[in-house]
């Protein structure tokens, strides 16, 4: 964190001023370990075990926060009969299919109630199970709902609130995690039994009534194949110790790019429409009302889904949305399966997806397996950059790697490539929302000069230019984009004018039938009469006032500062922070206070906007038949929830079971203490083809070729794959060249001296950089053997004022099967002295590591 | 002759009103500015304090100073070896100091932060066993064995804005002045880069800018402590290692902060530069450091070079009168 | 030593440091004494800026608060905003590299074209390449449209566009993004939050 995110690591020092514990668990030894009062070495890819290891601690010795576990969270739901668990069958959950790699996900639900699985995968089983064996029986897209909710739910699952019963959560996670003991985390994560324990011991004396723990993670944890799982491990640990909807507890995801959190809220994701509504999806034909059933659910806020789709679908398409028409729900493209953007790049390999835009990102040194992104670059038709710098992306065609290699030559790539400078955020109106969901406007500081433009700018013009074109089609594929609503008032003046920003805010915001903007999305309806470009966003400019444009003073505000920018939903600080009460509505503690039950007022107050409805008492039982918001009880505070509570067992929702379990990276050197039958996620996503081969498994004769455990990071000095860093003089020389770090152990065994080039190697590519022999690399004991870790940062590339290898060459794609993210935080490699070949004895050279390690035919 | 008398004769020289030790360029002096000339009223002296418990390494300060300052790209890092040696820099590109790229203070560069790797013994588990409430920074000590761990040391380093400062008594041109703040600054329009300045510092700060020829150094951001800012890197600083204020409050707090170190078992906590007797009267920005000042490449002890010059100029003084005199007898002589 | 906008002869000695030396109380020539007049006018360009405009840094997620400084029309300097109460008006080594992150010369401010099989760029109007990319969209969607799929089953699309980035551009931009894409039936869209 004090790497990545400095000035929030600030509060970290002011915690630890007032008294707070720093904990460090991280493979590398950062400037953020430096600070730490504990740091703890783990092997890359390892985490599970490590936070299993605690959630076993906290059940076993009983130091769980009863009274939150037992009221707020699933512990004693009734699993259904026919689960069951890794323990019973060698690692794997009930349902899976060995053929597709997948789970059928049935048997994880309660005992009467059925959960829906996740966005995209929702649907399908909303009908008959397909006979080919998993789900559908064909690959699926799965979730990134868990961004504002849980998978919805109906019926009554059966509980046992002693949390006695042998299926009910609460016992199944007790044997689930019984073999993830201190020995056990010392096996597969090299941390030594008294480290753990004094983790154990520093977490459970900090959390309960009076006192709080946060985790919080930057993105690597989810830069694994059991990525989601990592983030569910923890949030069943601080589930168990009473840390969520409390201040100073949750999991905080420190996000690396200004507004990645918006551009998942407001999604330039294939899977998800506006606020975590999930594409439509081909796979039964749906009309609206079977869209909204097979994805809302009865209970809480997601069983108003009908009104947020259809105020989306009339922010969109304006008056031609109609109930009659179904609000042209069939306007919009249909998934079927799995879209995400290594499957996008595979195909522009072969040819089959020739036009891409490129906005602001640079897969050509910034995304795993680059020169599987370069190869898929090199097969478009046409291809359209826009960044501030001139990136790799926009250069490949005529000094990328595979030109030096003679892999590709420039003439012979037919790919049209249009580079367009962009403006910067001080050339633009607009909001940003941060790592914590605050959207925070930036006002337009000047005019952007020459070409350079704002994405607005952009894409409003390329709208309004495809819409001209279109305007007299009568093809009806046409007719989405003409009903399209597109006319935004403008500022600037000729070919300058741009929307201005306000009206796009105020259109994501969503207006009532008086036309006026709305102040929240509890003013939503599904009948037609109002819009709404983003349900979760709609409050932000309530009373016709831009809120994220709010600056009072922090020094003029209590520590909530609730009239500095503005967070979704409703402007709300902490999520859940009804659970920062006790089920009758009184503070935990004095000490822990932030929301409460005033009886006299007949409403819930505090510090903060309640997340729940806003006047339900917490003795409230809803009534027979009540559905959405209404169904909610007065004591079940996790209102995205379809039964209320935070799940320690997720029913629904998830690809690869229903509890994390630790499985070793698709890359390892060791074997799974834990699982020996199961080494990796069984239900990864692989993509075993030429150019993204995957180490042999450990303990077999080619294993020793890629001997050594890598991890890529990032340092302070430069930004992501270095697109806004490399080209500041006063960044780079703070940090000038790429580097590999290793410890003094690694550097004897594999004869590399301090400065000196040295090159790793994988079956994708070789590496360069200087050796940074370092103590603060340290091998570690695992699996019975010692395990060497280098630690490779990723931000160079060959353009810029700083230049050198990229880590990303190194690294193949194999994905979490839940939201198809890449494991670029552990995988295998070779590490040699001196600089690695270059042109095209380059290709033969990483050619015959793959013979040799049998990932290749001998010619 | 008459003028040499006089000057010699000068307290602010001599030092003879400042007790048996100080004097304008050695020794404890309450008021810089006001030594230099500034009027009753002018504004307190100001400082830093850099507190390297809290130091992340994060070189904030570095690159705030270097914007605020425009001040040239040391190591150019240009296409071509990326990792050689800067076209006209003044420190190679990757030094393979830890993470410290910049190398050392310079003409353009007027915050450095140390990156310092040490294996020491292993703290106790007393930083997590606490209940509460937590410990210290790295440094905390205690009885672990022969366990060791490794401890990263981080200090952002800055001239010192000496009390008595060498560079500025040396300066023939005027260009190094005392500011109304207590300040020692360059002024680029005076300085005709004689380099007198640069052998003087005690700690190695003032250089001349390859290129350029003059002598430039940290200038406390002169123009935006007008302004009533605070310099840049202080005011960028994330964790507040960087503490910018009135020297006196700054001293008041520091002591405070080695109070509750030592308390929360940091012995190795000590303050560097804090103290008006030492060897430069006392430096306008000191620090709070976690091992002995070495380590982080701080001279133990300095001493302003120009200490001895009083007495040096009042030998030079009687000596010149003698030659005067034997002058003036010879000539005197003469005429009989 | 003219008197039309200079100094007069008596204000120009009384400015030289000897003269302020022997006069003044900074007998040694260390303070006041020495001050050029330069130093005397030096202010920070702070104070210069015809605007202060609030933004938001734009490297990490933090979401650090900046105030941009500006004088006829450029950037002039680019710090931390003391009111957030995010960042309390600090910034990291990249937020403080703000200034030169946009005010760099080495920013590209032309577009530039490439034609396929080419070997090198060529000049390009920025609003012909606009023209040119929204031809290049239609016909792509026309050569990869996608009606129903093998079982009839409605799709709506292409699978011949593809789109990734968005999460270091606004939320308004990704909106826009967002609805052209869906509109025109590209449903590839993709950014850094899965990468």
């Amino acid at each position: 964190m004090a790497e990545a995110h400095p000035v929030g690591f600030q509060w970290v020092m002011e915690a630890k001023r007032r008294g707070a514990t720093v904990i460090h668990v991280d493979p590398r030894f950062t400037r953020t370990s430096a600070m730490a009062d504990l740091y703890v070495p783990i092997r890359a890819g390892t985490d599970i075990a490590f936070l299993g290891g605690l959630i076993n601690h906290v059940l076993s010795t009983g130091t769980y926060f009863e009274e939150y576990v037992r009221a707020y969270t699933n512990a004693p739901m009734i699993v259904r009969k026919d689960f069951r668990d890794t323990e019973d069958l060698d690692g794997l959950f009930s349902g899976f299919h060995e053929q597709s790699a997948r789970y059928d996900v049935r048997s994880w639900q309660y005992a009467g109630a059925d959960v829906e699985a996740s966005a995209g995968r929702r649907d399908e089983l909303a009908g008959p199970p397909s006979e080919a064996g998993g789900p559908g029986g064909h690959e699926a897209a799965d979730a990134e709902q868990a961004g504002s909710g849980g998978a919805p739910f109906r019926g009554t699952p059966t509980r046992d609130d002693s949390m006695q019963n042998p299926r009910c959560v609460f016992q199944v996670l007790k044997r689930h995690f019984a073999r993830y003991t201190p020995e056990m985390v010392h096996e597969i994560c090299g941390i030594p039994p008294e480290t753990f324990a004094r983790v154990a011991d520093a977490l459970v004396r900090n959390s309960g009534r009076e006192r709080t723990t946060t985790f919080a993670y930057a993105v690597g944890w989810t830069h694994h194949t059991v990525g989601v799982q990592y983030i569910r491990t923890a949030s069943i640990l601080q589930s168990l110790l009473g840390n969520v909807g409390r201040p100073g507890g949750g999991i905080l995801a420190l996000r690396g790019h200004a507004s990645i959190q918006g551009s998942t809220d407001i999604p330039t994701l294939y899977d998800l429409l506006p606020g975590y509504i999930p594409m439509p999806n081909a796979q039964r034909e749906q009309n609206l009302t079977d869209f909204v059933e097979a994805n809302a659910g009865d209970k809480g806020f997601w069983g108003d889904m009908d009104a947020y789709v259809v105020s989306l679908l009339k922010a969109w398409f304006g008056d031609a949305a109609t109930k009659e028409n179904d609000f042209c729900f069939d306007h919009l493209p249909r998934l079927d399966g799995d879209h995400s953007t290594f499957h996008t790049v595979m195909a522009q390999i072969e040819g089959k997806a020739p036009g891409y835009f490129v906005i602001g990102e640079n897969p050509a040194v910034g995304t795993a397996n680059s020169r599987m992104q370069r190869l898929g670059l090199a097969n478009l038709e046409w291809l359209v950059v826009r960044d501030l710098n001139m990136i790799e992306t926009a250069t490949f065609w005529k000094d990328g790697p595979e030109i030096e290699t003679g892999e590709l030559r420039t003439e012979d790539i037919g790919t049209e490539v249009f580079f367009l400078p962009a403006a910067a955020h001080t050339e633009k109106d607009g909001t940003f929302t941060n790592t914590q969901r605050l959207l925070q406007w930036r006002h337009k500081a000047i005019e952007p000069t020459g070409d350079r433009r704002s994405d607005l700018w952009f894409y409003y013009r390329l709208g309004r230019r495809i819409k001209d074109k279109l305007a007299a089609s009568s093809d009806p594929r046409d007719r989405p984009v003409q009903d399209l609503t597109w006319d935004y008032p403008l500022h600037g003046s000729g070919d300058r004018a741009e929307p201005v920003a306000e009206s796009v805010l105020r259109e994501i915001n969503g207006t009532g039938p008086d036309g006026r903007a709305l102040s929240g999305y509890t003013e939503l309806r599904a009948d037609g009469s109002t819009t709404c470009g983003c349900w979760i966003y709609s409050g932000v400019y309530a009373d016709e006032v831009n809120q994220s444009a709010r600056r009072k003073p922090a020094a003029e505000q209590d520590l909530v500062a609730a009239e500095w920018g503005w967070a979704w939903p409703m402007n709300r600080r902490i999520l859940y922070n009804r659970a920062s009460a006790d089920p009758e509505g009184r503070p935990w503690s004095e000490r822990k206070a932030y929301m409460w039950w005033d009886a006299e007022a007949g409403r819930w107050a505090g510090r903060d906007v309640v997340d729940f409805p806003a006047t339900t008492p917490p003795d409230y039982v809803p009534p027979e038949g009540a559905r959405a918001a209404a169904a909610i009880g007065g004591a079940e505070p996790f209102v995205m929830q379809s039964d209320g509570r935070a799940w320690l067992f997720a029913p629904a929702g998830l690809a690869d079971g229903p509890m994390p379990a630790h499985y070793e990276p698709d890359e390892s050197p060791v074997g799974n203490a834990l699982y020996p039958k199961q080494r990796a996620n069984p239900a990864r996503r692989r993509f075993d083809r030429p150019g993204n081969r995957s180490h042999p498994e450990p303990d077999t004769a080619a294993a020793g070729v890629f001997p050594f455990v890598f991890t890529t990071f990032r340092v302070t000095e430069q930004h992501t794959a270095g697109g806004m860093s490399r080209w500041s003089g006063y960044l780079n020389e703070l940090q000038p060249a790429m580097f590999l770090e290793v410890s003094p152990e690694l550097a004897a065994e594999r004869g590399l001296h301090h400065g000196a080039w040295a090159h790793v190697v994988t079956a994708r590519s070789a590496v360069e950089g200087r050796v940074l022999v370092t103590e603060r690399a340290t091998p570690l004991r695992a699996g019975g053997r010692t395990v060497h870790q280098i630690g490779i940062p990723w931000h160079w590339g060959p353009n810029g004022l700083s230049t050198g290898d990229a880590a990303n060459e190194l690294l193949g794609v194999t994905l979490d099967p839940n939201v198809h993210i890449m494991e670029t935080k552990a995988a295998t490699c070779d590490i040699v002295a001196g600089r690695r070949p270059r042109g095209p004895a380059l290709v033969e050279y990483l050619a015959a590591y793959r013979r040799r390690a049998g990932l290749e035919e001998t010619p | 002759m008459t003028e040499l008398t006089e000057l010699t004769e000068r307290p602010e020289l001599t030092g003879r009103t400042r007790g048996p030790r100080g004097n304008s360029l050695y020794g404890p002096l309450a008021d810089p500015s006001a030594d230099a000339g500034y009027p009753a009223g002018h504004p307190p002296r100001v400082g830093f304090f850099t507190d390297t418990s809290v130091c992340i390494g994060c070189k904030a300060c570095e690159v705030a100073c270097k914007e605020w300052n425009a001040l040239p790209v040391d190591s150019p890092a240009g296409p071509g070896d990326p990792a050689g040696p800067g076209a006209d820099g003044d420190v190679l590109g990757l030094t393979g100091m830890s993470y410290d790229n910049t190398g050392a203070l310079g003409a353009s560069t007027y915050r450095h932060v140390a990156f310092i790797e040490q294996t020491v013994p292993a703290r106790t588990a007393r930083g997590v066993d606490l209940g509460m409430p937590g410990s210290g920074p790295p440094g905390a000590d205690g009885d672990a064995g022969d366990a060791t761990e490794v401890r990263w040391l981080m200090s952002s380093d800055v001239c010192k804005h000496c009390t008595h400062a060498a560079c500025l008594d040396v300066c023939p041109t005027g260009a190094l002045i005392r500011t109304e703040h207590g300040t020692v600054l360059v002024q680029d329009d005076i300085c005709n880069g004689c380099g007198y300045c640069i052998p003087a510092c005690p700690y190695g700060v003032i250089d001349q800018r390859k290129g350029d020829g003059r002598a430039f150094k940290c200038t406390m951001c002169q123009d935006r402590l007008g302004a009533g800012l605070m310099p840049a890197c202080a005011t960028a600083c994330p964790t507040e290692s960087i503490q910018f204020g009135p020297l006196d409050e700054l001293r008041a707090r520091a002591a405070q902060r080695v109070d509750a170190l030592h308390a929360a078992g940091v012995s190795a906590a000590r303050l560097y530069g804090h103290d008006p007797d030492d060897g430069v009267g006392g430096a306008g920005a000191f620090f709070l450091l976690l091992d002995e000042p070495e380590v982080y490449g701080l001279p133990p002890d300095p001493v302003v070079t120009t200490r001895d010059l009083p007495s040096m100029w009042r030998h030079a003084a009687a000596a010149a009168l003698t030659v005067a005199g034997t002058v003036a007898a010879a000539f005197l002589g003469a005429r009989r | 030593m003219g008197h039309e906008g200079g100094v007069g002869a008596r204000e120009w000695i009384e400015s030289w440091p000897v003269y302020r030396q022997l006069t003044g109380d900074d007998p040694l020539g260390r303070g006041v004494a020495a001050r050029s007049a330069r130093t005397d006018a030096k202010q920070a360009r702070t104070t210069q800026a015809d605007r202060v405009t609030k933004s938001v840094c734009p490297f990490c997620a933090v979401g650090c608060g900046q105030q941009i400084f500006t004088r006829n029309g450029e950037v002039t300097h680019i710090e931390g905003d003391p009111d957030s109460p995010i960042s309390r008006g600090r910034l990291c080594p990249k937020g403080s590299s703000t200034l030169s992150l946009v005010t760099s010369p080495q920013r590209a401010d032309k577009v530039r074209y490439r034609r396929p099989h080419g070997t090198g760029w060529e000049d390009l109007d920025l609003e012909t390449a606009v023209d040119m990319i929204a031809d290049r969209v239609l016909a792509t969607r026309a050569a990869t449209w996608q009606d129903v799929d093998d079982k009839g089953r409605r799709l709506n699309r292409t699978m011949g566009i593809a789109s990734l980035g968005g999460a270091t551009l606004d939320n308004e931009e990704n909106y826009l993004m967002k609805k052209l894409y869906t509109a025109l039936g590209a449903i590839q869209i993709e950014n850094q939050a899965r990468i």
